[in-house]
């Protein structure tokens, strides 16, 4: 129950990027065509579920008992960059057909905010390890669901016409805008 | 004279909001008020400055291969003193921006100007740079906050402005309030950069 409280929260109520802000840098980068961002949405999840797993260890058995709680921010942001770079050599070797799908979006993820972000999150919320992990998976699919969403109405906009003016950014930002605005009827779907 | 223009890109030409786009997630999370802007805008000027600061000191020791993880790690080290700093003297604001502190560390206008700047430059122009990147995105931040505060809480800086039974359009403080204004504020942003040609 209580697993399934924090997938639907994490998943659709909380949507990463349409009601929490963070990613919005590959939001807006990423979302041109379909295809691009599943592939997007692919190499997070894998390293978003990976990277709470290694920080939970390193949280509760280093920084703890240690006392260096203040080091999380820098150990946490190391050990995600460390960890891009091992699944990228990684995948090269072991799945050279998944590494030609998702090569191109790994390095881009250690500057998408929402991996750090939620990482610290879920030690804020005092997740467990199992936890932390579902969380972290489940945020990664909600991020990839809004991804595809805005990847299919941008792809559609480029075929109409709208104001000069609001090329480029601005209309994502409306887009998205309107897209987190129907994410809102979803708040209170669970406590 | 030239050392002021490293001082006067970030403010207008070169803006880090509404030109270059970067650190959006901060622009849209903490500008629900007026004041968060200016929060969320000075811990960021800091941390800008020092690193700026240090990665001209230390460009010449620094490997061309390990750069972007040795850039992480001054950045992270000053995001770390800024987020001491602001829990002891600024709880309120400490809490209002929450989780977004510890992020200034993936801001990528910090990331940004020390590859693109600090890393080629000397010290002194690197600090400008990093003075005026940091107001250019405090004001545009202050300024984004208070839009949203006045349109949605109807007062400015915790001061209220309409008159006391005024009904605010709550949008502008809830998310989607967020992404509307900054959309909006680029296109303005653009049509008076095309008219003026600054």
């Amino acid at each position: 129950m209580d697993l399934i409280n924090i997938i639907i929260l994490a998943l659709i109520v909380n949507n990463v990027v349409l009601a929490q802000f963070l990613g919005i840098c590959p939001f807006l980068g990423v979302s041109n065509k379909v295809s691009t961002s599943i592939g997007m949405g692919a190499a997070v999840v894998f390293v978003m579920a990976l990277a709470n797993f290694v920080t939970y260890f390193i949280q509760f058995y280093i920084l703890v008992p240690l006392h260096i709680e203040f080091m999380q921010t820098i150990s946490f942001i190391f050990v995600i960059a460390f960890l891009v770079q091992v699944v990228e050599i990684i995948l090269k070797k072991a799945a050279p057909a998944l590494y030609q799908a998702l090569g191109i979006y790994l390095p881009l993820i250690t500057t998408n905010c929402a991996v750090l972000g939620i990482a610290i999150l879920a030690v804020q919320k005092n997740y467990n390890l199992i936890q932390s992990v579902v969380y972290a998976s489940s945020i990664a699919v909600g991020f990839t669901l809004a991804l595809i969403l805005m990847a299919g109405i941008r792809e559609q906009l480029e075929l109409t016409g709208y104001p000069k003016g609001m090329k480029g950014f601005p209309i994502s930002l409306v887009t998205a805008g309107l897209l987190s605005l129907a994410f809102m009827g979803f708040s209170g779907l669970v406590k | 004279m030239s050392s002021l223009k490293f001082f006067t890109n970030g403010l207008l030409k070169e803006n880090p909001t509404f030109v270059l786009v970067l650190g959006t997630c901060p622009t849209l999370a903490v500008t629900t008020a007026a004041f968060n802007g200016i929060g969320m805008g000075l811990a960021t000027t800091f941390v800008l400055v020092f690193s700026n600061m240090f990665i001209a000191l230390l460009k010449n020791y620094i490997p061309d291969k390990v750069r972007i993880a040795a850039f992480i790690v001054i950045i992270a080290t000053f995001v770390t003193i800024v987020d001491l700093l602001m829990k002891a003297f600024v709880p309120d604001i400490y809490k209002t921006l929450g989780i977004f502190i510890p992020l200034i560390v993936v801001n990528c206008i910090i990331l940004g100007r020390a590859e693109a700047f600090a890393q080629k430059n000397e010290v002194k122009s690197s600090i400008l740079d990093g003075l005026g990147m940091g107001i250019g995105f405090t004001l545009a931040i202050t300024l984004m906050g208070s839009i949203r505060e006045i349109l949605g809480s109807g007062s400015i800086f915790n001061i209220p402005i309409l008159a006391e039974n005024t009904k605010t359009i709550l949008l502008f403080i809830l998310p989607p309030g967020a992404f509307f204004t900054f959309g909006y504020m680029i296109a303005i942003f653009n049509r008076f950069k095309a008219k003026y040609k600054f």
